[in-house]
């Protein structure tokens, strides 16, 4: 397992230092100048030329891409261009938030979307499996953009029980802000509780048509007992990564869900220094997200190995 | 087990016992592919439906945009943010255009959008998964550190970040989707290639003497086709939601266009106004999205031959 984990963290880097390049390329490539959209449309030339030197944008790309690369190295992320704030703080700042959501949504997801696939797996076929199937693909279906904005129509507008955007005032206590979660974290359940539930769904099939469940049976063992006891433990292997790979997405920030609901989170953070041409935050920010996600996939993998005894990490490599 | 093709009529009506046609036997023989998938399509209620979903979308982004009440970007000053009526069926926007027009015209971008993206990835994919797993060693190596690359980054990251690249427009936002559609596809074929490379056919092409170009093309790509087939169906949803999300933050097609993802866009700044602007986009993405998931599931079971075999089609 150690080796497994040591040799993992060392692919990373290869990854991470493509995916670095990647997003230097992408920030380098993409139109419109940062200094003049810092001085504003007014600035003369000359004043953008001594930006861009202050900026180092003069220098060729490749010392650009090795002194990025380097300050990134010793944790040195750099300054916002467009409200002088220190990148790591912004990060501090909407990390937790993204973390928040992200912990809530999962959980609620979890707690509703597989019991849904228990339930319909153990019902194979039958009109409640109908339900839940319809259900998902429903929820599946349905882009989170959408639902959103319904959910801010209904309950913002129409019934003016929710505030429609933002977290709430800093200081007071997280208790009193919670109603300012309510919808972003509905928004994300939705699609989520619906993933869940239909691998919960599949894996629990597989598992229920398997030898040692029809021993379990054949025993005499009531059926309660058998899918608690037998066939549980194995179907939420598989459906384990799904969870972790979800839970990576969502620490990454929930985009489109932080954009409606102007929540001011990672996902959030990123669109808007695209928008401003914030570059400093916008490559420290999508390499944290990558960081984040590669980290995730390898703790699934891991904690899989964990679980299910019969894989085995190192020889599998 | 061989599909049996639907009898003839005048064969139907001939009795029990009658002996197999020569028509039939043809037709038992070689049994045309496309029809085949067609007829195991139609036989569940799945396929059907998946099927008449297909049709209607593709009629409404087809020819719907040459029949709608109203010119897409007329203004009608005098209904802005009207509510449904007899005139404007669907109500009208901020600027009085007329909702309803503006959905049906979106379906061909949408539609456009979906196709190209995964047409382009499947191609892009074939050829990558191909070569990598035709020719091993270090190609496949690079290529596939290319996909581990795109992958590790969530896809809507990665579209906004090419998007923005390359300046908002339905071209980038195709490409982009493109893009994070790319490696499934290319693990998907070289994982059949692989599969394929040292199969009996494959070794007789090649002491034949075909080249490395004609064996992968004309012996192993056809292995590919129907895996591919159903993972671009199941693709072609996923990216259309994309293509919608894209436009949604501002980054899809130019704006007088109507997209449905522009159009909540918009409706957003407009929600206290106007219900309805804001749901029948929405209900747009979300009806061809079932949709086209339904159509791809029945799609997999049709071409799926251990399903074929089990003869169930309906599982």
């Amino acid at each position: 397992m150690q080796r497994y984990l040591i040799r993992r963290l060392l692919l990373l880097l290869p990854t991470l230092l493509l995916a670095s390049i990647l997003i230097f390329a992408i920030i380098a490539l993409a139109p419109g100048d940062p200094a003049r959209m810092m001085l504003g449309a007014n600035a003369t030339p000359e004043e953008v030329a001594v930006e861009r030197t202050r900026l180092g944008l003069d220098e060729p790309i490749f010392v650009r891409y090795g002194i990025w690369l380097t300050d990134v190295g010793k944790l040195n992320l750099g300054v916002s261009q467009s409200n002088r704030r220190s990148v790591s703080s912004l990060i501090g700042d909407a990390l937790p938030n993204t973390l928040r959501l992200a912990f809530i949504s999962l959980t609620i997801s979890i707690l509703i979307g597989f019991p849904m696939g228990m339930v319909a797996a153990t019902n194979a076929n039958r009109r409640v499996d109908a339900i839940v199937t319809g259900f998902n693909s429903l929820g599946l279906a349905i882009p989170s953009f959408w639902f959103g904005l319904l959910l801010i129509l209904f309950f913002s507008v129409q019934l003016k029980w929710l505030p429609a955007s933002g977290i709430g005032e800093p200081n007071r206590p997280l208790y009193e802000r919670l109603n300012y979660l309510i919808m972003p974290v509905a928004t994300i359940v939705l699609s989520n509780m619906s993933v869940f539930s239909r691998y919960v769904r599949s894996a629990m099939i597989d598992v229920l048509s398997t030898d040692y469940v029809r021993t379990a049976r054949a025993k005499g063992l009531s059926e309660s007992v058998v899918v608690a006891r037998h066939a549980l433990r194995n179907a939420l292997i598989p459906v384990i990564t799904i969870v972790g790979i979800q839970f990576g997405r969502l620490l990454g920030g929930a985009v489109v869900t932080e954009s409606i609901f102007a929540y001011p989170g990672i996902g959030r953070l990123v669109i808007n220094s695209i928008a401003n041409r914030d570059y400093p935050v916008v490559q420290a920010t999508l390499m944290l997200v990558v960081l984040i996600f590669l980290i995730t996939n390898i703790i699934v993998d891991a904690s899989y190995a964990y679980l299910d005894p019969r894989v085995k990490l190192e020889r599998a490599r | 087990m061989i599909e049996r093709p639907p009898a003839p009529t005048t064969q139907a009506a001939g009795g029990a016992a009658s002996p197999v046609s020569p028509g039939q036997i043809e037709a038992i023989v070689a049994p045309p592919a496309a029809a085949g998938t067609l007829k195991r399509l139609t036989r569940n209620r799945k396929g059907v439906v998946g099927l008449t979903f297909l049709a209607i979308l593709l009629l409404v982004a087809g020819v719907g945009r040459f029949v709608v009440p109203f010119d897409p970007n007329e203004v009608h000053v005098a209904a802005q943010l009207a509510p449904p009526s007899t005139t404007y069926w669907l109500g009208t926007d901020v600027l009085g255009r007329d909702v309803f027009s503006r959905i049906i015209t979106a379906a061909w971008p949408a539609v456009q959008a979906g196709v190209l993206a995964v047409t382009l990835a499947g191609l892009i994919g074939s050829l990558t998964g191909l070569a990598a797993g035709y020719f091993g060693g270090w190609i496949d190596a690079c290529i596939g550190r290319v996909w581990d690359t795109l992958l590790a980054f969530p896809a809507i990251f990665l579209a906004i970040g090419i998007v923005s690249v390359l300046g908002p427009g339905q071209f980038s936002g195709v490409l982009a989707i493109a893009i994070i559609n790319m490696p499934v596809s290319s693990r998907l074929v070289r994982a059949v290639t692989v599969g394929a490379r040292n199969a009996d056919y494959v070794e007789a092409a090649r002491a034949l003497g075909c080249s490395d170009w004609r064996v992968m093309t004309a012996h192993i790509l056809p292995n590919c086709i129907a895996p591919l087939i159903v993972q671009m169906a199941i693709a072609a949803p996923d990216a259309i939601l994309v293509e919608a999300t894209l436009s949604f933050l501002g980054l899809g097609a130019p704006l007088p266009a109507p997209t449905w993802g522009n159009m909540l866009g918009e409706a957003q700044s407009y929600l206290a106004r106007s219900w309805s602007y804001a749901l029948m986009p929405g209900l747009a993405i979300t009806l061809t999205v079932i949709g086209l998931n339904y159509f791809a599931d029945a799609l997999q079971d049709a071409l799926d031959p251990r399903r074929i075999r089990a003869g169930s089609g309906n599982a």
